[in-house]
């Protein structure tokens, strides 16, 4: 089932078009990651998702309606990128009154904040003011009060910025958590690794336009280009080496990376060693990284974008 | 509704909590306590005699000059003034008064010595005695009675009434408590529009602002922090009237009802009647000041004109980035009318009918502050009920006008960081579609 369904949906500015019609849906339980270099309109589309922003067109389908801020944004966390707390305030009061900004009765709040701070360790800040806390705190206190109030969609704009491998790790397996009990979480980082490690699904946006959207295997099968690592027991000499099925990419001693034939099939590529009785001591497919993925088709589109925006004056 | 008593309820709560609150609370009753007290106690306080010797060459002044507020004069024969300018003040004398032998026509040659400069009352004091006893002695020489003169002379004070209501008024009373109130919503725009400004900048500087608005409605937002504002302003009122009123009524305690009188007396005698007329004229002069009109007029229009201004400081801080010189410059728009407003408020409490004064007080920019200026002068005589009316139909249009607009810009400056923005641009969001 999706949780969000996003069709068609559009944000322009005076000066440009932040969102150009863009759709996805995402699948309740999942962990969706939104991927674009900077000023993709990434937090535009957020701000939309987030009812902070209406849209100038399209529609967003929430839970299988229509999206209705005024009271969908309870089932809703948002932790955006640049995120702040009243400076001023106690750790504890701060979080309590967010919950219940979120509708949280009081009573449920206060023992929610409990449960967490026991769980995150930070019982004794409670009491503390929040500028008395070092920025690394302060973002743990900031995703608890995200997902006090159990949200149905958890949206977390670049939750690892400013943590240390710890408390990365920390906040990385509660995400995990979070998406095994069904809460659906939308991810948006530059940080294809964790994108790699965390997401189920990705969507990739670039100049406010959709270029890429599928599961992290699916995309990474679209865009192999059948490259393979093969290790030998033995050295072979060139001539063993030359066949229709592959040609050498890359050789390191007994170690090459080959580029399969588009006709070959992998068998023929393994039978053409075994039949001349050279030992494989491994085989294996090398898919690209999403940062790879990433990168090529950011250009691509800023390529295709340029001839376009150039062939009226040629 | 709920969201945003939330935020009324935040916004109340830590400003209380905050010590700046306690002190200025507790402080400005305080300083009017003092206000009043410590003028009683210099004045009564007896403790300073100054003793002034007196050599008088002319023998006019002997036993002449009247002793008051604790100065003394003595009076010294055959003494060598160029000694005693000297030593003085081994002699116990704050000052040395010199009169030589002169000319009842031109009278010249006084001198007065003294360590350092003599205080401006004493002065004051000394030259108008001087002359009295001048006078009176060519008086004697013209042969003028003074018992006749005394008889001559007027002291009519005209009665101003009321036409319509034949009741009594004082202008003065009028005029002080005009200028006042006038001044206290001055105050108050000021003081609670920048408050609101700063705590809406500080919400966007911290960037707590974005995670609120995933929660709550921008405009939401904004009215919960002028609301919560307010609430503490009318708080603080409540507490200072309460406050003074106590401290008022203690007054009695610290200080003797001698020196009370005494006080409100100066150093003149009042007979038993002339006390009573006193008090009567108090009581009648307090009575003409409509109360009852004027106080709930003050809270109307201290709310009205706090939630037309606040607003508009609340869209002037969404504006803001993390250079608060920015903000200087922006907020000019906004403090120039309230400006403009105390100045027509001076001007309206002399001359409450005037043109200026009559469209200050019913352009909702400066009415809060011109028709309290005006109001005590009396309604319907001064300030005609459809004025009054006007007033308060345009203030309510006005701030239901300004909140609207600068919730368009709130909403929409509150989430735009980086880069600097203009007021021409910002103008733009309140017709823009959101």
């Amino acid at each position: 089932m999706n949780l969000l369904e996003v069709k068609h949906l559009k944000k322009h500015y005076a000066t440009h078009k932040a969102v150009d019609d863009v759709s996805f849906d995402i699948q309740q339980g999942s962990i969706f990651g939104l991927l674009g270099p900077n000023g993709a309109g990434k937090t535009t589309l957020l701000r939309m998702i987030t009812g902070i922003f209406y849209p100038d067109e399209g529609q967003i389908l929430f839970n299988g309606k229509k999206f209705d801020p005024e009271n969908d944004v309870r089932h809703i966390g948002y932790m955006p990128e640049e995120r702040g707390l009243y400076k001023k305030m106690m750790v504890g009061e701060q979080t309590l009154y967010l919950a219940q900004l979120k509708g949280v009765p009081k009573k449920e709040a206060v023992e929610k904040i409990k449960y967490w701070f026991d769980k995150f360790d930070i019982n004794s800040w409670y009491n503390k003011r929040v500028d008395e806390l070092s920025k690394g705190m302060q973002q743990k206190v900031q995703f608890i009060s995200t997902i006090l109030h159990q949200p149905k969609l958890l949206i977390l704009d670049e939750p690892f910025s400013g943590l240390d491998p710890i408390n990365s790790n920390l906040i990385k397996q509660e995400i995990f958590h979070l998406s095994q009990q069904g809460t659906t979480i939308i991810f948006s980082t530059h940080r294809m690794e964790q994108v790699e490690e965390i997401c189920d699904h990705i969507l990739l946006i670039n100049k406010g336009h959709k270029i890429l959207d599928g599961s992290v295997k699916q995309i990474q099968q679209n865009f192999k280009q059948g490259l393979f690592k093969i290790g030998l027991g033995t050295m072979p000499n060139p001539a063993q080496m030359a066949t229709y099925h592959f040609t050498i990419v890359q050789s390191h001693d007994k170690a090459f990376t080959v580029k399969m034939n588009e006709d070959s099939t992998t068998n023929d590529i393994l039978l053409h060693f075994i039949r001349q009785d050279i030992p494989v001591t491994y085989f294996e497919e090398i898919l690209p990284s999403i940062n790879e993925v990433f990168i090529t088709q950011v250009q691509q589109t800023e390529n295709s974008r340029n001839n376009v925006a150039a062939a009226p004056l040629t | 509704m709920e969201k945003i008593w939330l935020i009324i309820k935040r916004e109340f709560i830590t400003r209380v909590r905050k010590k700046s609150f306690l002190v200025t609370t507790l402080l400005v009753p305080l300083a009017f306590a003092a206000m009043i007290i410590v003028p009683i106690l210099l004045a009564t306080s007896s403790s300073e005699h100054k003793l002034i010797a007196v050599v008088d060459n002319s023998q006019l002044f002997e036993n002449k000059f009247p002793d008051a507020k604790g100065v003394y004069f003595k009076y010294l024969h055959q003494q060598n003034i160029d000694s005693l300018k000297q030593h003085y003040e081994e002699l116990g004398y704050e000052g040395v008064l010199y009169i030589p032998e002169f000319d009842i026509n031109r009278p010249s040659g006084f001198e007065f010595y003294s360590s350092g400069q003599a205080s401006v009352t004493m002065e004051s004091s000394i030259n108008s005695d001087i002359n009295n006893i001048i006078e009176k002695k060519r008086m004697e020489l013209q042969g003028i009675d003074q018992s006749k003169l005394d008889d001559i002379k007027s002291d009519v004070e005209v009665t101003f009434k009321n036409g319509k209501e034949g009741k009594k008024g004082s202008s003065w009373v009028a005029y002080g408590v005009g200028y006042a109130s006038g001044f206290i919503i001055y105050f108050i725009l000021l003081l609670f529009g920048t408050s609101v400004m700063r705590g809406v900048m500080e919400e966007k500087v911290s960037r707590i602002a974005e995670v609120m608005i995933s929660s709550v409605k921008p405009f939401q937002l904004m009215m919960g922090k002028i609301i919560g504002i307010a609430a503490v302003g009318l708080l603080q009122f409540l507490i200072w009237g309460v406050l003074i009123t106590v401290i008022y009524s203690l007054i009695p305690l610290f200080v003797s009802p001698e020196s009370m009188q005494a006080a409100a007396q100066g150093s003149q005698a009042m007979s038993q009647s002339e006390q009573a007329e006193v008090v009567r004229r108090i009581t009648e002069v307090v009575g003409s000041i409509q109360w009852s009109l004027l106080l709930p007029c003050f809270v109307l229009y201290f709310l009205g004109g706090y939630l037309f201004y606040s607003s508009l400081y609340a869209a002037i801080g969404s504006l803001a980035n993390e250079d608060a010189a920015d903000i200087q410059q922006l907020t000019i728009p906004v403090t120039v009318p309230i400006i403009i407003g105390i100045m027509i408020m001076m001007k309206a409490v002399h001359d409450p009918t005037s043109s200026l004064a009559v469209w200050g007080s019913i352009i909702p920019f400066t009415s809060p502050m011109v028709m309290m200026a005006r109001l005590p002068y009396g309604v319907p005589g001064t300030v005609p009920y459809w004025q009054l009316g006007l007033s308060f139909v345009f203030l309510i249009g006005g701030f239901m006008t300004t909140t609207w607009a600068a919730g368009r810009i709130y909403r929409t400056g509150i989430l735009m960081y980086g880069k600097k923005i203009t007021l021409k641009e910002a103008m733009k969001w309140v017709v823009r579609k959101p």
